[in-house]
């Protein structure tokens, strides 16, 4: 598509963002802010144990404390059959403890109070007395046959094991094996981590009593989904149900689930008559919502002696915690984890996976991800580049020899995705030569001779967002289309609605601007909503990277009907036929007299004052998109780090990262999800950790224990694109979001391995911390 | 405890629970809700205000503390219906997605650059290293410092002149 004028700054245009005024000026509305008259405040009280019976609640003491309105328990919840809900893997959680904890941190109780110091008072006052069990911690020893059994709220579990699924051809596979030259593995760990919005999650609840009308103010990156949860849930008759989502600050998946504070501040404020807000603290954030990762992986790659690839196989083992809570379609178990062949051209490939329940918290969420493909990616990256050293050659030159080329797109894998478009050469070379590789090559032989150590990493990865075609992609049976809807008014200006949901990704300015480039209405003349049941059309959410590929194409659909629809609105005022018409961004003109004009706000005015009698007045309508294909971003981030010897301690001296999001709305929105993502990166190769000791305690419960890095340890970022547009999607767009989070961790971890590969170091753990580097350096030197 | 201070320019009397937290005065009896919470350990910054001219974390601030001084918020920060530089500055820069951390980060910069109006990146990266960012990966906030610093040493020579 052509770019437009720069006038109408459409699509390809670095416009400043239209929902910054209000937020460098203090004027967002975030939930906490929300305040409503005679509105009650709720806390939660959590479970300080892993694994436990509970033999009592004793809430009497805490009920006498002046300012407590109500305490919610598992029980009482259970009178109205909410104690338990569905997780969005089609599992069961419970919204409040009732039979037993199952991590620490769980839902036990709630008090509602006037204020929120009270709230938390009384949670103080609340006697539990539990009978303590013995902690799964390690999903290992869950799967062994004497562990004790987590779910036994469930008739048909006998064991810990939460799902087992496979994919691929195994005889193939197995077959490929027997035959290679050389075959390369590798055990590695990708570790639980949390998305950590700065934001934490809470909702204002607010049923009215007389109506009963549920306006529910929630922190969801997926408000209509939410709503049916809800609907499903609570039993309350879905048009009673308002989701709205004002101002996020920030989601990365923490905000896709349904969590319990959600449906406890629902159920005190049905009960109560009254506005009930919830707002988690941060540690509650941490211990309690949606984790990330959690995969124990095994993969093995056979190749020929040159270097051609001829099968993958993987097995891996998740920790899903107490509760399948994966947000993910629902006819996949392992997310999207099978598009870890990358972006080679692998003629065999096997993957299984199976997941055990744990003492954790439940979550699963795709955190900055496209459902497990960040895990996915950084298994074949990391084993690309060991594959290189064992064959003696050089990892970009291995990848070159397999990627799949050009030629062959569309193309299918072996594990049954069908890949869109790519040119992962081209990516790769405009990487290496950015950053100067052969250079970098020269300077890390001479510095190795004088014993310094410096690591060039790569990733060159294959994305699949843009969740997804009806036919494949549901979450809990909704399909995943999403939606527009375009009013364009009588002045020219219009409204745009959409079934996504921003969470700081500028959708106010993007979506706008595929308007301006379909219709030829400046984005400042087109007003963006989102995030109110009531008022936008039904649409999935934002997650995944699916915000472009379906609700962007759905808007340039609605855009184009409208275009149709203006085209005869405009041949009826200039009084010529519509094949006498020509279009160019933002009008209609006869053909060979260009003067003979009319201005899409001409026809917007005509639409409702003087439109054709054959035709309906108006110029609006809706579009749900049923995208026939996911879209295939790619890209390659090269990462240089110098390691100190002394201490272990690993800086980033450069990282050039090449994307390939096929037409980029706004470059200047696409750079910065780009910086945000490589940092993301960054913070999970480094440092974000959240483990447990063997108890189940969770180590990593606040800012002290969870490191985030900040701006003093970030690294800058260079970046740069190559083009290649989706063929299917309207304006030839992919998605973006995530695509820096998924290939940067094995890139940065790549480097820190590779600075130490000559001495025969092959594999460290996520976080590379100072430690295991230094202990790494350690072993590969007392070895030697 | 009664208290009397300045927030914004305007001079507040208020009666206040010793324990309660200067960001929950602001944000719950002030309304002024652009100021953010985003952890509980005094490590994210969001919550970052101007006492006396000095950033502090005021969630580690008690309201009663504040008496007799001066606060400024990030609604204080425009003055005269104009937006401070540092407003702007985000803005130009794309030094903002969710605008969560946003207020804090302003507030720390106008800080910086009251004290240093000419940071080096160092400067600037250590100045915000108490502000988390979760977004933007930093390198658009530290380049909208810059475009501050520049843009207020240009006004200051054209006053100057
Ligand atoms: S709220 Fe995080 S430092 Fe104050
Ligand atoms: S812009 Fe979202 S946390 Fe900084």
């Amino acid at each position: 598509m052509a770019v437009t004028e720069h006038e109408i700054a459409g699509v390809g245009h670095s416009i400043k963002r239209k929902e910054d005024a209000r937020f460098i000026q203090g004027k967002g509305t975030y939930v906490d802010d929300i305040s409503l008259p005679g509105m009650l405040h709720m806390a939660i009280l959590r479970s300080p144990l892993a694994h436990a019976r509970i033999v009592s609640i004793d809430a009497e003491r805490a009920q006498a404390l002046p300012g407590v309105v109500a305490v919610v328990t598992g029980e009482l919840l259970g009178q109205h059959n909410l104690a338990w809900m569905p997780t969005m893997s089609g599992d069961t959680q419970a919204v409040f403890a009732t039979d037993k904890v199952r991590f620490q941190g769980q839902e036990v109780a709630a008090v509602v109070a006037e204020d929120a110091y009270t709230a938390h008072d009384a949670l103080e006052l609340i006697d539990v007395e539990y009978d303590p069990l013995p902690a799964v911690v390690d999903p290992k020893k869950a799967l062994e046959p004497d562990a004790p059994i987590i779910r036994d709220d469930k008739d048909d579990q006998a064991d810990n094991r939460c799902y087992r699924w496979e994919t691929g051809d195994k005889s193939a596979t197995d077959r490929a094996f027997e035959q290679a030259d050389v075959v390369v593995s590798l055990d590695t760990f990708y570790p639980r981590c949390h998305p950590s919005p700065l934001e934490t999650c809470g909702i204002v609840a607010d049923v009215n009593p007389v109506t009963g009308k549920a306006t529910l103010h929630m922190t969801s990156q997926a408000p209509h989904a939410h709503r049916t949860v809800f609907a499903l849930v609570a039993g309350l008759p879905e048009q009673n149900i308002q989701i709205k989502t004002p101002d996020i600050g920030g989601g990365f998946g923490n905000k896709v689930p349904v969590y319990p504070g959600y449906v406890a501040a629902t159920a005190a404020s049905l009960l109560l008559g009254k506005p009930v807000k919830w707002v988690e603290d941060r540690s509650e954030n941490l211990i309690s919502t949606g984790f990330a990762r959690d995969y124990h992986m095994h993969g093995e790659l056979a190749m020929k002696r040159d270097g051609t690839m001829l099968a993958l196989r993987v097995h891996l083992l998740s920790d899903n915690g107490a509760f399948f809570a994966d947000a993910q379609p629902t006819k996949v178990k392992a997310g999207l984890f099978h598009i870890v062949t990358g972006s080679y051209d692998l003629p065999a490939a096997h993957v299984s996976a199976e997941g055990a329940y744990t003492n954790k918290a439940p979550g699963g969420v795709a955190y900055r991800c496209s459902f497990r493909v960040t895990e996915a990616s950084y298994m074949i990256e990391r084993l690309v580049q060991n594959a290189a050293y064992e064959l003696g050659m050089d990892p970009a030159e291995l990848r070159r020899k397999n990627f799949i080329a050009p030629d062959k797109f569309p193309y299918e894998s072996v594990t049954g995705f069908v890949y869109d478009s790519g040119n992962y050469e081209a990516a790769m070379d405009l990487a290496l030569e950015k950053v100067g590789y052969k250079e970098l090559r020269d300077e890390q032989k001479r510095l190795r001779e004088d014993g310094k150590l410096l690591g060039i990493g790569m990733a060159s990865f294959t994305e699949v967002v843009g969740a997804g075609p009806a036919k494949d992609y549901d979450i809990l049976g909704l399909k995943m289309f999403d939606s527009a809807e375009l009013r364009v008014h009588p002045t020219g200006k219009a409204i745009l609605k959409i079934g996504v949901q921003t969470q700081g990704q500028g959708h106010e300015t993007t979506f706008a601007q595929i308007v301006a480039s379909e219709l030829g209405i400046p984005p400042e003349d087109i007003l963006v909503q989102y995030g109110d049941t009531d008022n936008v059309p039904y649409g999935m959410g934002t997650y995944a990277s699916r915000s472009t590929p379906t609700a962007g194409a759905a808007t340039a659909m609605i855009s184009r009907k409208l275009r149709d629809k203006a085209k005869k609105i405009a041949a009826h005022t200039l009084e010529v036929s519509e094949d006498d018409l020509e279009w160019e961004t933002g009008r209609f003109f006869v053909k060979g007299a260009p003067d003979k004009a009319a201005t899409i706000q001409d026809v917007a005015f005509a639409a409702y004052t003087n439109h054709p009698e054959d035709l309906e007045a108006g110029l609006e309508g809706s579009h749900y998109y049923n995208p026939p294909n996911m879209t295939y971003p790619f890209g390659t981030y090269v990462v240089v780090v110098e390691i100190d010897e002394g201490t272990g301690e690993w800086k980033v001296r450069r990282v050039v990262a090449v994307d390939d999001c096929g037409v980029r709305i706004n470059p200047m929105i696409v750079e910065g999800q780009l910086h945000g993502g490589l940092a993301e990166g960054f913070a999970i190769a480094a440092m974000q950790l959240i483990s447990f000791d063997e108890d189940g305690n969770c180590i990593g419960s606040n800012f002290t224990d969870y490191l985030l890095p900040t701006s003093w340890e970030t690294p800058n970022f260079e970046t740069f694109a190559t083009v290649t547009p989706s063929p299917h999607h309207p304006f030839g767009a992919k998605g973006v979001g995530e695509s820096a989070t998924v290939g940067s961790p094995a890139a940065y971890v790549n480097a820190v391995v590779d600075a130490l590969a000559h001495l025969g170091v092959r594999n460290l753990e996520m976080p590379v911390t100072p430690a295991r580097v230094w202990e790494a350096l350690q072993e590969a030197r007392s070895g030697s | 405890m009664e208290i009397t201070v300045t927030v914004n320019g305007e001079k507040t009397e208020a009666d206040i629970e010793p324990r309660n937290l200067l960001v929950h005065f602001l944000r719950e009896d002030l309304r002024l809700t652009g100021t953010h919470v985003g952890c509980d350990t005094s490590h994210c910054g969001a919550c970052t205000v101007l006492l006396d001219g000095l950033p502090v974390k005021s969630c580690t601030v008690l309201a009663v503390q504040t008496d007799g001084r001066d606060v400024t918020t990030v609604e204080g920060l425009a003055q005269n219906g104009e937006l401070h530089p540092i407003q702007e500055a985000f803005k130009e820069e794309h030094g903002l997605q969710c605008g969560f951390c946003t207020p804090g980060m302003m507030l720390t910069s106008a800080a910086l650059l009251e004290q240093t109006p000419d940071p080096t990146e160092e400067d600037i990266r250590w100045a915000l290293s108490g502000n988390i960012c979760r977004c933007t990966g930093y390198m658009n906030i530290v380049k909208a410092v810059q475009w501050a610093s520049s843009k207020m040493k240009a006004e200051a020579t054209d006053s100057g002149s």
